[in-house]
């Protein structure tokens, strides 16, 4: 069986396939009540602990078990937020915690056995698994998942150290043969896959398609470029752009705010539960205003927690004009193609938590991402190209499931590219929202063995590790960071490259170096030294880590070493010190990523 | 198999045939293999001989995980456990938003509802003779042995599926909504 898993910040889903076989999404049992399990497609990605009265949490397949993932665990998140782990996803990519820490949840009372943002993703996919196992391998260790071929969604934007700790979440729950596959590029299998030979209509060579995703928690984009090889297709993804925490649940509590002002202003405070429950009602209320034009307001009711209903139950409207306020031009304002998200300095003290985004703009983070990718691609001679121009658009995740925000996307699109003299971006008809990344997983695993099509890409960034100089200190100046580059971007996955500059590691000490990372340098090549770099063009990702253990060395002797990068089969890049005096053969410090800052 | 043994495994399995729609693909299999279809699979004859005890026991477990869905996705025994006409249209109202709303989504997603007929209400419609009963009803000047020409009153509803919480070890299906104490 080929297998693909999206393990998404809101929702995770497993699809499988049969060569020659339609892609189908697993029927996932979970706890949806206190002892009570319902199959369901989508596994929310939450993990509760309940407290110790609530005895036993059993699942068809552990009678034993203590906590709770998916539906209910999500539900709980209401009354016992301390005791849910929510945005593991989120948590995972955060660069300045460290994600083998166990954090969370955050403020989670004593008797809660707290876990890592891995080990919250890992009992996601262990739950996945331990569901596919019951359907399908009764027993037969050759049937169960972890004996699959699997490939797993990250974002476009993870960096190499959110994608190691992905694998790491895979291995701990036993999946092995997981390869890595970015989402947007996901969504473009299952696209092709949805449109059987019909795709090959609808793109030619030359075009440069914009895959915007916009789920629950993230926003991805991505650009690839349609090439032709000897009258073929050939797809390659040239571009991917940041890690934005912005997505369809921040629209949803945007509009319980709104409304939560509006019963504050009535002299009526939402407890917890029935903020909760606003924020369920306004995703209702807003898919139902953005999906029918003619509904000018949509009513809301807001039960309280006791058994009265009559007489208790807040009510408040929706309008159309509430959700093009605060939707449309809150989350998709119409903005100039120059446009640049406004960060917001964050105070001295921030409390501990997600680095969501701080513009909520979506336009304004696509002409960002389109703008710094503005050299991509090679621009014909003469034309002056201030961004990147897409000339198709691929929409992707639930929020794009409204036909007027996609309107919106593709409108402020249109106008940057009208002053840019080029036309208009064509729509590509038949996504699938909600499931394409689980289905493309599946069939982009398919495609792997058969002939199918394969979007080329290679690593989206670059990656460089800051070396100081050796300068007498100066209060007040911080000594200078010099960039060298030891995986140069668009790597392709088993390939390596062994650095020539030698550096010294002391014996029995861990040196930590600063790691950066750059979407934009596709031109430096392994061992470039970088003096200075713009603005924005490198940014810098958690710091890396190499220890010379003592073993047969002198503790303080300094050993010079030859940095190594490895793009791995699974989509992962492993970095290496290689000794040029080995006291063994292949002898080799790891050098380990995502250590967190500071 | 002792008597005993059957009967009480034919109602081990008219359960989970009746909630368990990856048993009963199953069991159907496994019948569709035999050569010769025992006559009668539901109800089985020992049924008539025996108190209907285990019927309601059975029957109450189901109706009891939908009340327990509907009260937790739209407060469905909150709302009839209260008087309503001790409040204004608007107050029921209100509240009647909260239950449609929460138990249509609870219905929607655990039983497939489709109408039994295909036919608009208002329509004229020929019923042969043989119809199921179960699924159509002749009202008014009924007589005859058919066909009848009728006005359709009702469209009539099917469950065509339905899939239930499964109860766990420990599951309480009497506990419809527990209380709820804030620390």
């Amino acid at each position: 069986m080929i297998v693909g898993i999206d393990l998404g910040t809101t929702h995770s889903a497993l699809s499988y396939a049969l060569p020659g076989t339609p892609v189908a999404i697993l029927s996932v049992p979970q706890v949806v009540a206190p002892r009570a399990v319902e199959a369901r497609p989508l596994l929310p990605s939450f993990l509760f602990f309940p407290h110790e009265s609530e005895g036993k949490q059993p699942l068809p397949w552990d009678a034993g078990r203590t906590f709770v993932v998916g539906e209910r665990a999500r539900d709980e998140g209401a009354s016992q937020p301390t005791r849910v782990v929510s945005s593991a996803k989120s948590w995972l990519s955060h660069r300045s915690v460290d994600r083998r820490a166990a954090m969370l949840p955050l403020s989670a009372p004593d008797d809660v056995d707290k876990v890592s943002a891995v080990e919250a993703s890992w009992r996601y996919l262990e739950h996945l698994a331990e569901a596919y196992d019951a359907q399908f391998a009764e027993g037969d260790d050759a049937q169960k998942l972890a004996a699959q071929e699997i490939v797993l969604t990250v974002p476009a934007s993870f960096d190499a150290a959110a994608r190691e700790l992905t694998v790491e979440a895979a291995f701990a729950a036993g999946l092995d043969k997981v390869t890595l596959l970015e989402e947007p590029q996901a969504a473009v299998y299952a696209w092709i896959a949805a449109r059987g030979d019909a795709w090959r209509k609808e793109l030619h060579p030359g075009d440069v398609l914009l895959v915007v995703d916009v789920g629950g928690g993230t926003t991805d984009f991505s650009a690839i470029a349609v090439g032709d090889e000897g009258g073929n297709l050939a797809l390659s993804r040239v571009a991917v752009g940041d890690h934005i925490l912005l997505g369809g649940d921040n629209m949803d509590l945007a509009l319980a705010h709104l409304l939560s002002a509006r019963f504050e202003a009535e002299g009526q405070t939402l407890d917890a539960w029935q903020f909760a429950t606003l924020t369920h009602a306004c995703r209702a209320a807003k898919e139902r205003l953005l999906g029918d034009e003619t509904l000018t307001t949509y009513p809301i009711a807001i039960a309280n927690r006791g058994a009265k209903l009559l007489g208790a139950t807040l009510r408040a409207e929706l309008s159309r004009a509430d959700v093009e306020q605060t939707l449309v031009q809150g989350f998709f304002p119409e903005v100039a193609r120059d446009a640049r998200p406004v960060s917001r300095a964050r105070g001295a003290l921030t409390q501990l938590g997600l680095p969501y985004a701080s513009d909520p703009a979506v336009t304004r983070h696509l002409a960002s991402f389109l703008g710094k990718q503005a050299g991509a691609l090679p621009v014909p001679s003469g034309a002056r190209r201030t961004f990147l121009h897409p000339t198709c658009i691929l929409f992707n995740g639930g929020v794009m499931k409204s036909a007027v925000l996609r309107e919106r996307i593709v409108r402020a699109l249109t106008g940057w590219l009208a002053e840019e003299g080029a036309p208009p971006p064509r729509v590509l008809p038949g996504a699938d929202y909600d499931l394409a990344v689980a289905k493309g997983a599946a069939a982009y695993a398919l495609a792997r063995h058969g002939t199918g099509l394969r979007i080329r890409g290679g690593t989206a960034r670059a990656y460089y590790v800051g070396i100081e100089d050796a300068a007498p200190a100066v209060p007040g100046v911080a000594p200078k960071v010099r960039a060298l580059c030891i995986a140069p971007f668009g790597m392709e996955e088993g390939t390596s490259i062994d650095l020539p500059m030698e550096l010294g590691l002391v014996v029995g000490e861990k040196v930590q170096f600063r790691f950066y990372g750059s979407s934009v340098r596709r031109e430096d090549t392994a061992g470039v030294l970088l003096e200075r770099w713009s603005e924005g063009e490198l940014e810098e990702l958690a710091p890396i880590d190499v220890g010379v253990p003592t073993e047969g060395r002198e503790e303080g002797d300094v050993v010079p070493v030859r940095l190594h990068a490895d793009v791995t089969a699974i989509g992962t890049l492993a970095l290496m010190a290689i000794p040029l005096t080995p006291r063994a053969p292949d002898e080799r410090f790891g050098v380990e990523l995502n250590v967190r800052e500071g | 198999m002792s008597f005993g043994a059957r009967f009480f495994f034919a109602w081990a399995c008219f359960f989970r045939v009746l909630f368990d729609g990856a048993f009963a693909a199953r069991a159907s299999a496994v019948r569709d293999a035999m050569p010769s279809p025992p006559p009668q699979v539901l109800p089985p004859k020992a049924a008539a001989d025996k108190k209907a005890e285990p019927v309601s026991a059975g029957f109450a477990e189901g109706a009891l995980a939908l009340l327990a869905l509907l009260q937790r996705d739209g407060r469905f025994v909150d709302f009839l456990e209260q008087d309503v006409a001790t409040f204004s249209d608007a107050d029921v109202g209100t509240a009647a938003r909260v239950v449609h709303e929460g138990c249509g989504r609870a219905l929607r997603q655990h039983v497939t509802i489709v109408a039994s007929c295909k036919e608009e209400e208002g329509a004229t419609l020929e019923v042969e003779p043989g119809f199921d009963p179960n699924r159509m009803k002749l009202t008014g000047n009924v007589s005859g042995k058919g066909p009848w020409r009728g006005t359709v009153r009702h469209r009539g509803w099917i469950a065509q599926k339905v899939s239930l919480p499964e109860p766990m070890t420990g599951h309480d299906a009497k506990a419809l909504a527990p209380a709820e104490v804030e620390l």
